[in-house]
């Protein structure tokens, strides 16, 4: 009993401890962003590897989960012979819902376990500690630009598979379904709203892109530096980001449309 | 400890008074004294686990000494703020065991790359310079290699020439001839030597491989359980009448270092007796 009680308190002490370690980290890369201002290139070099690599899986992510949503929709909505609003139905699950949060699980799969293992192994092989005896700091030279190309890339991602899921819904209505293609667009017209639907959605991609990319770059720079903590951290990012972010978008949603 | 006057000169670049450090419930150092001065090889030595390379890191900075001093040309590293830090980490180069090269870069690039941080230099003179300090070691032709593609006794080279980029006053190696083959041992202790002399640079070689770290410093430091026990030249170490010093430096398997880890006596351990 005592043991277990123990071992409760140093799992929470531990995890307290990481979200503070995280926390101040945060605020250390935040102050040294002036140094990524002077040399946009290292960014660039980021959203390369960041956003444009993981480009592809939500493409094809985007123009599948769109037709699913076009399938599953319209097997509901014919029985009340509502499926002129298809559009309506697949536009608002995707720029308020999945879209952004779908996209978050797929960029910390693809992205940010990538994030964390290049981070890891540049720790358990010593070039971070090389790179700070060479007077370079890598939370300005490494982290940085890696954070805000994360920051940077995740809106644009989920915008885009946001786009895509709309145009694979609309293939799949009008050629597979026979749902007319005026009514498709102009009851999406009509009732998606910019201000509320897509903005809101845009606000929760970019916070989910800072989750992530925080918990992915935090998640190397804290992690053992070993083969097995390299594994660790990188499992540790894609489960801890999935969580976060899904739980985050409850919260999100019920302060956003209620 | 020594009475060599050698470990108490005023002149120190590299000055450490009473150094007390822990880490893990382990204290690694209980009052070591230790004194560099300008244009010296000095050799720091001890058995594995004895915090050689976590001097180092003091004297880097990149750990905070937990009592006595750390001074680095006058300046007390521990108190330094992080500008001045990274000020004074541009005039030290520091060879990684490991190497510590970065994997995704050439060797070229990987020499360039604190000239590229650092200086505002055009790449033509970047070239100029990351040529000269590839030449130095000997390795202008491995140029266009990845670290992947060295062995381990070049990629130490390229790291040394990396260190040297900015030109700098001191230069503390961590292990340079640890798993190197004869070939590349002789080829580094020479580098050791002949750049500190060339260059007019000062060197702190931490290592656990007497003969050669002995026969290419100036003085050295025995370290052991946390103190200095021996410090002198290569010649006052090996008249030394310590059974400690004479163990490591003899490499006896045996003596005040004892042989077994501490354990158990062997019966219990076979009767499958345990003492809690």
């Amino acid at each position: 009993m005592i043991a277990a009680l123990q071992k409760l308190g140093a799992s929470t002490l531990a995890t307290l401890g990481s979200l503070g370690r995280s926390v101040m980290f945060l605020l250390r890369v935040v102050l040294g962003l002036g140094e990524l201002a002077r040399r946009p290139g290292l960014l660039i070099q980021q959203l390369y590897s960041v956003g444009v690599l993981t480009l592809v899986i939500i493409v094809v992510s985007g123009l599948f989960v769109g037709m699913v949503l076009a399938l599953q929709g319209y097997y509901t909505l014919v029985d009340f012979g509502a499926e002129q609003s298809l559009g309506v139905l697949v536009a608002l699950s995707l720029t308020r819902e999945l879209g952004p949060v779908v996209t978050a699980l797929l960029f910390a799969g693809r992205a940010g376990s990538a994030l964390t293992a290049e981070i890891g192994l540049m720790k358990a092989t010593e070039q971070l500690a090389g790179m700070e005896m060479m007077a370079v700091d890598p939370e300005r030279r490494i982290i940085a630009p890696r954070l805000i190309a994360a920051l940077i890339s995740l809106p644009l991602l989920a915008g885009i598979f946001t786009v895509l899921g709309i145009f694979g819904a609309y293939f799949v209505s009008t050629v597979m379904l026979g749902v007319d293609g005026g009514s498709f667009w102009s009851q999406m017209q009509a009732q998606v709203s910019f201000g509320d639907d897509v903005m809101n959605g845009m606000i929760k991609s970019v916070l989910f892109g800072l989750v992530a990319g925080w918990i992915a770059v935090f998640n190397g720079y804290d992690c053992v530096p070993t083969s097995h903590g390299v594994s660790r951290a990188t499992t540790g990012t894609v489960v801890t980001t999935s969580l976060v972010v899904l739980g985050l978008d409850f919260v999100l949603t019920a302060l956003m449309f209620d | 400890m020594t009475d060599s006057t050698a470990s108490l000169r005023p002149d120190g670049l590299i000055d450490i008074r009473g150094l007390v450090f822990s880490r893990g419930g382990r204290r690694l150092f209980d009052g070591v004294d230790v004194t560099v001065s300008r244009g010296e090889v000095v050799a720091i030595m001890g058995p594995s686990g004895t915090g050689k390379t976590t001097l180092l890191r003091l004297i880097g900075g990149q750990l905070r000494a937990q009592g006595g001093q750390v001074n680095v040309d006058g300046e007390a590293v521990g108190r330094l703020s992080r500008r001045a830090l990274y000020r004074l980490r541009r005039r030290m180069g520091v060879l990684f065991q490991s190497g510590a090269l970065f994997t995704d870069l050439t060797c070229f690039d990987n020499v360039a790359f604190p000239l590229r941080e650092h200086t505002d230099l055009p790449e033509a003179l970047i070239r100029h310079v990351v040529l000269m300090k590839l030449e130095a070691v000997g390795l202008r032709g491995a140029r266009d290699l990845y670290p992947a593609e060295l062995s381990g006794g070049m990629a130490r080279r390229v790291s040394l020439a990396r260190a040297l980029a900015l030109d700098p006053e001191m230069i503390l190696y961590d292990e340079p001839f640890a798993g190197q083959d004869p070939i590349s041992m002789g080829a580094l202790m020479k580098l050791i030597r002949e750049l500190n002399d060339a260059l007019g640079l000062t060197s702190v070689v931490v290592s656990h491989d007497v003969e050669e770290a002995l026969s290419i410093a100036d003085r050295a430091f025995v370290l052991s359980e946390g103190q200095i026990v021996e410090a002198g030249t290569p010649a006052e170490l090996r008249a030394s009448h310590s059974e400690w010093v004479r163990q490591f430096l003899n490499a006896l398997p045996d003596g005040p270092v004892p042989f077994h880890y501490p354990a158990d006596p062997m019966a219990d351990d076979l009767r499958g007796e345990r003492r809690e």
